[in-house]
């Protein structure tokens, strides 16, 4: 049992609800998830000035406690104690954004009248200031009838007095709840109508101006510069994948590298040191190479979140997406899988429509997530030659922006035929509210960085280690016999397996080896470039030609058509088992996974077969 | 003397210009949509200003409702009736 009282942080979205967590509870942080929900569960340690520790709870951000979405059902059920496996917190800390008291009080209001210990916090108080509004916190205190703090999380202001007044209340004695959950049901309007007179009471208005939110939109959401502008962002951020990698990436190699030749040189030959070598660190050492990509293209995303302009890229992909039957609001969504389906499929859960949300889950897994990226990287590093069409236009970089939209065009392919046939209904509406911009904090990107790296490098070590190890041992036993004259792996365990499905795949272009890297590949894409760094590895025979890279390798013995059927099939296939088991917790059940995992195999056979034979043709 | 312009909605309502919410047609609205209006203050009374509309077509439009900049498809504005600003 945790003795520490536990304090739910609870607001509308956009209050700056997260950065304010991270300010009070630092990098101490449990990321999890409610069972049975999709619903993230992030809790924190926080110490109070005179050392008491403290849980934070940071709750979804939502708009009421009305719990119509799976968000809003479990911040109702968490203030109501009805929560499972949840603790009844024993105080609140409602942020609010000061610029916007009208609506963030209304819930502010309804979220006071639970009764509990409650705290507020007025957040962005320096905008507020900038927009030319003065904001009397004491008098809104009196009004609330709760202690009210001025705080501006993103900068660490405020954070010592909000912390005072957390610490007068959290006791840690459990409160019963003194509203009944009819009293819940309140008139929105009526709520709404008394925060406008509260915020009006405290608010001193002169000349009130979003001058730089208004600026800068007229800019970001022109109906000609706005669309550029976003297709400009999103191409750098795909440059910026190859172009600052490059460093970091040989960084990584030659350690792992300098680490096969220590071990080999203080190991006896044997099997022990074959597995360390050839197996596990040239498998893990594959894949963790890509660790500065992927985290260049989270970061590009998290500032994206972060600055505000993520929900203008939505306005912006409005229409486009409304054309194939979905809305605005699953640009997100879709944007967050090209880092990774998973958090990707978990997103829509904002969606309120269930048909737009089911059809959004069912072509996330088209977006190319980053790891497909080492997939693609190593395929393009030894098929495309680094040349530059253009000053700053590398041809690498340009293929791997095509491959993106291949991806792109197939997932809005799909969602245009899914909302005619299996998900038909309703078209989506589209209602978002447009946050203020803002410069993002650089502790809270760097916070999340670390998380995802943390997430990562933790798949790499587990999951991955653990494959590449399997199909270390698959490829590498039975031993031939003496005399035998094939190369070794056609007598192994993976060599006859990929050999009896190699006839199934020889239509489309690709050899053995390569339908050898698809099967340890289903338990994560980026397995396929530790399964044929370790093919090719073993194949090789000796470890002096470990140093070689993988790259190397690949050439000569691919043809290029090989290779781009290669990378047209991991544009499409469904090569994720977690994603899939997302899926399937998502979609309540098989049906609709089966159907996800059948339409894109289909796809990528189909797709993969189109380009090797259109290449073949081509003579290329 | 000025006269009070014609009541509008807020889909036909110019680019650029704003007015007050006089009434809101609920009852042509999804109770989805309804309350997500609702949540995101609209309301009699709310002054309002249409301030971009999307690139690739007539969806959706982003307004100033209140003090928040809101992104609605036009299906739903046409419910959200608006007196425009008196204009000389």
């Amino acid at each position: 049992m945790n003795a520490a009282p536990l304090v739910a942080l609870v607001g509308n979205p956009n209050a700056g609800k997260s950065a304010l967590f991270n300010a009070l509870t630092g990098a101490r942080q449990k990321v999890g998830n409610y069972p049975g929900v999709t619903v993230e569960r992030k809790s924190g340690r926080m110490t109070l000035a005179d050392g008491r520790p403290v849980e934070m709870l940071d709750l979804p951000g939502t708009y009421s406690l009305t719990p119509a979405s799976p968000d809003e059902a479990v911040t109702h059920d968490v203030l109501l104690g009805k929560q499972p496996g949840e603790r009844l917190p024993s105080a609140l800390l409602v942020v609010v954004d000061s610029t916007n008291l009208d609506n963030h009080l209304r819930f502010a209001l309804q979220l006071i009248a639970l009764g509990l210990p409650t705290v507020v916090a007025l957040n962005m108080i320096d905008m507020a200031e900038r927009d030319g509004l003065r904001i009397d916190a004491a008098r809104l205190s009196a009004e609330l009838g709760v202690p009210v703090v001025p705080t501006v999380a993103v900068r660490r202001k405020g954070i010592d007095e909000l912390k005072a007044a957390i610490g007068l209340l959290a006791t840690g004695g459990a409160v019963s709840v003194a509203a009944g959950g009819e009293e819940l049901d309140q008139n929105i309007v009526e709520l709404q109508r008394r925060a406008r007179v509260i915020a009006a009471a405290a608010t001193t208005e002169e000349n009130f101006r979003r001058r730089w939110s208004h600026r800068v939109d007229a800019v970001a959401l022109h109906p000609i510069v706005g669309p550029i502008l976003l297709a400009a962002i999103l191409f750098v951020m795909f440059q910026a994948v190859f172009a600052w990698s490059a460093a970091p990436v040989n960084a990584i190699d030659a350690i792992f590298v300098s680490l096969q030749q220590t071990i080999s040189a203080h190991m006896a030959a044997g099997f022990l040191r074959s597995l360390m070598v050839e197996g596990l660190i040239a498998g893990v050492g594959a894949v963790v190479v890509f660790l500065p990509q992927i985290l260049i293209l989270f970061f590009f995303i998290l500032l994206l979140e972060a600055s505000g302009y993520m929900v203008r890229a939505a306005f912006i992909m409005d229409d486009l997406m409304a054309r194939v039957g979905l809305s605005g609001r699953a640009f997100i969504p879709l944007l967050s899988s090209f880092a990774c389906a998973i958090p990707g499929i978990m997103a829509t859960r904002t969606i309120d429509d269930p048909k737009d949300r089911l059809t959004t889950i069912l072509i996330a897994p088209l977006m190319t997530c980053s790891a497909r990226l080492p997939v693609y990287a190593v395929i393009i590093a030894a098929f495309i030659p680094p040349r530059d069409l253009a000053p700053g236009i590398g041809l690498q970089g340009l293929v791997l922006f095509c491959l993106y939209i291949t991806g792109i065009a197939g997932a809005m392919l799909a969602a245009l035929v899914l909302r005619r046939t299996v998900t038909k209904g309703a078209p989506p509406g589209f209602m978002m509210e447009m946050p203020r911009y803002q410069m993002p904090a650089f502790r809270d990107v760097a916070l999340g960085l670390w998380q995802r790296a943390l997430i990562f490098l933790r798949r790499a070590g587990t999951i991955i280690a653990f494959t590449t190890v399997v199909l270390w041992l698959l490829v590498s036993y039975p031993k031939p016999p003496a005399g035998y004259d094939l190369p070794e792996i056609d007598y192994s365990i993976a060599g006859r397996i990929a050999n009896a499905i190699e006839p199934v795949f020889r239509p489309i272009g690709f050899n053995r080896d390569m339908a050898l890297a698809l099967i340890p590949a289903m338990a994560a894409r980026e397995v396929a470039v530790a399964a044929l760094a370790t093919v090719y590895a073993v194949d090789a025979g000796n470890e002096a030609t470990q140093e070689r890279s993988l790259v190397d390798r690949l050439r000569g013995r691919w043809s290029l058509p090989t290779a781009l059927a290669f990378l047209a099939w991991f544009v499409f296939a469904p090569q994720c088992i977690s994603t899939i088991a997302v899926v399937r917790r998502e979609t309540n059940g098989w049906k609709w996974t089966g159907f996800m995992l059948a339409y894109l195999f289909v796809l990528a056979y189909v797709a993969a077969g189109a380009t090797y034979w259109a290449a073949v043709v081509l003579g290329l | 003397m000025k006269v009070a312009a014609a009541l509008t909605t807020l889909d036909a309502l110019p680019l650029k210009s704003g007015g007050r919410i006089v009434a809101v047609d609920w009852d042509r609205l999804e109770q989805r949509d309804a309350r997500r209006l609702r949540e995101l203050g609209v309301d009699e009374g709310v002054s309002v200003e249409k301030l971009h509309k999307g690139p690739f077509g007539v969806d959706p439009i982003a307004c100033r409702i209140g003090r928040m900049t809101v992104a609605l498809r036009r299906a739903q504005a046409a419910a959200i009736i608006v007196e425009p600003r008196d204009t000389e």
